[in-house]
């Protein structure tokens, strides 16, 4: 395969990084917002100024939910659609403009929340009614990610044509197999917010479907999480490998895992909404099954990684069993981060199956445990990973070196996570069983027993929150040297080859139209029935309601 | 493209989890009828009071046969109106005997909330227009706290009361 | 396949050939951690 592994013109370079100065702005401002949540919430602590709890939580949930993700991931994303199939002027022009309208969007939805407007949460869930402008900005948010969208779609067919019969580049694969099913999602919560919402919130239509729309919320809102997830995996499949000295395990197995990502992924939004009304419990139940299979590719991919750290490790010669784990690059943070990534993905992943089983769901339904969840899943695993990518992406792009010195302060940045994380994670998974609700300002109830167990574990959390605070400053720093102050030198953009004698990849898995096919014959499957039952059995819909948020 | 033996059993071994748990969650759901809150009834959310089981004078603790208990609450933001006690002041706690079967009937004037019985299999949502509906055996002793556990606006905290299980 | 490379890598030309019993005891052990967890958290669930 012909990879450009010199580096990026300084017009392309500029397009990436922005995306990561964001990022990075973002980490700072949505980190403050968590060190706050977890102070306050212990009950020692009020915050200043008069500041509203629920303010800061939906700046926390949509600043680190909706912008650092997606800022990473479209630039890491650009960044690798650049490396492996080139990018065209025209093209970087439409990066920069998804680049402004969605920093526009989150510009509008942060002023909007900042003022008390929008005290709402990342969900918005109607009928409480934020101003019109928070919608807005949302809007722009997925807009401009559209734009991206579609110049990914264009990288990658320009490419075709003029390598006709060549097999694409797996990351190049992958990235359009990601923006291919954001695509798709999104496409429920665009509608959502511009057909219901944007009219509802300026007054034009009187009243809200909430049944339809959360459903059309929970439709995008768990391939959401897999948008987060999957650059960590492109990470994981065909860059890491590179890092350990290895090659990849196996590119048709790392096609297929994420064509049954794609496929899986959208039509399980009921597994969010397990406990609702309105909603026939059959259909619940057969969206609880696609749940399980989206499952399957993770099971693929917990292979796949230990077999590449094993044939790596036996063929540099480590013996026994386990040799080869001993001998893993345990002191290059580009490797660490990710890798403690992976291991919270073991608890994660398996707390992620209990959450979806159907009637267990009321075990931890909107109790802290959910929290606790994807605080190791979207906030160590993919966020780790998105670090361990940042340590070589960020130098690569600004002409600098990773010094051994910044190496170790990952290294070290890495530790602190590790510890806060462990802490802050493990006392929300209890508390949850215990049946502590999340997304709750501190509050004594009505006392008694059951409430000061509560309490004891959130002090607990608000440790390993302070943690997790110096570790995020930690990162902004080491964030702030590699862009600006590093030595400057060549900076490997570390991409994994396959074997010389690997099968070679079935033309199948490159068939889009089958794929997608699939996928969209899934979503109108697990879906329409549904659908079509809460707009025929709706009830009377309902006013805004501006007071409940403090507006 | 081929899989390694050991991928082929790992997989095997994986699907085969999955489809054991689905088996019993299936079983549970579908014979037992355990599926989680998906009751289909709708009402109008500005008029709650319509419904028989939300009228004021209905609202809160009712034995209805021996060990069976319904409980119908209104919740808002920020209360569950379980009704008013002999000397009219709200109602924040109930109790109920150990072993007992009750219904939960929920449902919201306002904005959506949760309601979870904190500690018990009770636990869902209260959406404008739904009536949430649950029956559960009380099988444990103990004092629970019952929150809103879905976001309902700044006093979202303030949203309690109390189910005391006893002996 | 890979009859050029054979001898350079002796372990990873045949698939059989490829050594992978430490992957094969992490992903079990990872498989038995979920079933745990499942099971555990399903008697909750049922003393509840």
């Amino acid at each position: 395969m012909m990879l450009k592994n010199n580096s990026f013109s300084k017009k392309e370079s500029r397009l990436y990084m922005s995306f990561m100065h964001v990022t990075f702005a973002a980490l700072l401002v949505g980190g403050l917002m968590g060190l706050l949540q977890v102070l306050s919430r212990s009950g020692k602590f009020q915050l200043p100024f008069g500041i509203n709890y629920y303010t800061i939580l939906t700046v926390h949930g949509v600043i680190l939910g909706l912008v650092l993700t997606t800022f990473f991931i479209i630039g890491f994303q650009f960044s690798l659609m650049g490396k492996t199939v080139g990018i065209s002027d025209q093209q970087r022009k439409w990066g920069w403009v998804s680049f402004w309208t969605m920093l526009v969007g989150t510009i509008t939805a942060a002023i909007t929340i900042l003022v008390g407007e929008a005290n709402v949460l990342y969900t918005f869930y109607a009928p409480l009614r934020a101003h019109a402008a928070f919608y807005i900005g949302l809007a722009l948010v997925i807009v401009g990610s559209w734009i991206a969208v579609f110049v990914n779609f264009r990288q990658l067919y320009v490419w075709k044509k003029a390598n006709p019969g060549q097999k694409s580049p797996l990351l190049s694969f992958m990235v359009v197999i990601n923006m291919a099913m954001w695509f798709i999602a999104s496409l429920g919560v665009a509608s959502s917010v511009l057909i219901q919402f944007i009219p509802w919130s300026l007054g034009y239509a009187a009243t809200i479907n909430v049944l339809l729309s959360r459903t059309l919320f929970w439709y995008f809102g768990h391939p959401l999480v897999y948008f987060w997830l999957l650059p960590a995996y492109m990470a994981w499949y065909a860059i890491i490998p590179k890092i350990i000295g290895g090659k990849l395990f196996s590119d048709s197995l790392a096609r297929l895992s994420f064509i049954l990502l794609l496929m899986f992924s959208i039509p399980v939004g009921f597994h969010h909404q397990l406990t609702e009304p309105g909603i026939d419990p059959t259909w619940k139940f057969i969206q609880v099954a696609l749940t399980f299979m989206v499952v399957i590719p993770t099971l693929m991919t917990a292979f796949s990684i230990f077999a590449t750290f094993e044939i790596t490790g036996r063929r540099k010669g480590h013996k026994g069993l386990f040799g080869w784990f001993r001998h893993l690059p345990w002191k290059d943070v580009r490797f660490l981060a990710p890798f403690i990534g992976m291991v919270a993905f073991i608890p994660g992943g398996a707390g992620g199956i209990v959450n979806a089983s159907h009637q267990m769901n009321t075990l931890i339904h909107n109790t802290i445990w959910v929290t606790g969840h994807f605080h190791l899943t979207a906030a160590t695993t993919v966020i780790l990973t998105f670090f361990g990518i940042a340590y070589w992406l960020v130098p690569h792009l600004t002409g600098r070196r990773l010094t051994p010195k910044l190496n170790k302060l990952g290294i070290i940045q890495t530790i602190i996570w590790t510890v806060g994380m462990t802490i802050m994670s493990t006392a929300m998974h209890i508390q949850g069983l215990l049946g502590g609700p999340r997304r709750s300002d501190f509050s004594n109830y009505a006392g008694g027993e059951q409430v000061s167990t509560w309490i004891s574990y959130q002090m607990a959390q608000a440790i390993g929150g302070t943690i997790l605070f110096i570790g995020i400053i930690l990162m902004v720093y080491i964030f702030i040297q590699l862009a600006f102050f590093a030595p400057r030198g060549v900076q490997e953009y570390p991409i994994a080859e396959e074997e010389i004698d690997a099968d070679p990849t079935p033309k199948i898995l490159e068939n889009w139209y089958l794929w997608i096919g699939i996928t969209i014959a899934l979503i109108l499957f697990a879906y329409t029935i549904p659908v079509i039952d809460i707009i025929k059995h709706s009830p009377p819909g309902s006013l805004p309601f501006d007071w409940p948020i403090g507006r | 493209m081929h899989l390694h033996k050991y991928e082929k059993i790992w997989l095997t071994f994986g699907l085969g989890s999955l489809a054991l748990f689905l088996i019993i969650i299936g079983f549970a759901a579908f014979w037992k009828g355990t599926h989680p809150m998906s009751h289909i009834e709708t009402i109008d959310p500005q008029n709650v009071e319509a419904h028989d089981s939300f009228k004021p004078e209905n609202l809160g603790l009712r034995e209805v046969a021996e060990g069976k208990y319904t409980v119908n609450i209104v919740a808002s933001a920020f209360n569950y109106d379980f009704g008013n006690d002999a000397d009219g002041k709200p109602v924040k706690k109930i109790r109920i005997p150990k072993g007992s079967t009750v219904l939960f009937q929920v449902t919201t004037k306002d904005v959506v909330h949760g309601f979870q019985v904190a500690g018990t299999n009770v636990n869902m949502m209260v959406e404008p227009g739904h009536v949430s509906r649950l029956e559960t055996v009380m099988k444990n002793t103990g004092e629970f706290t019952v929150v809103c556990n879905e976001y309902c606006g700044i006093g979202h905290h303030q949203m309690f009361a109390t189910v005391e299980v006893y002996e | 396949m890979a009859k050029g490379n054979s001898k350079k890598r002796p372990q990873v030309t045949a698939d059989s050939g490829i050594n992978l019993k430490g992957t094969f005891i992490s992903v079990m052990l990872l498989g038995v951690f979920i079933l745990v967890l499942w099971f555990g958290l399903y008697a909750l669930f049922l003393s509840r």
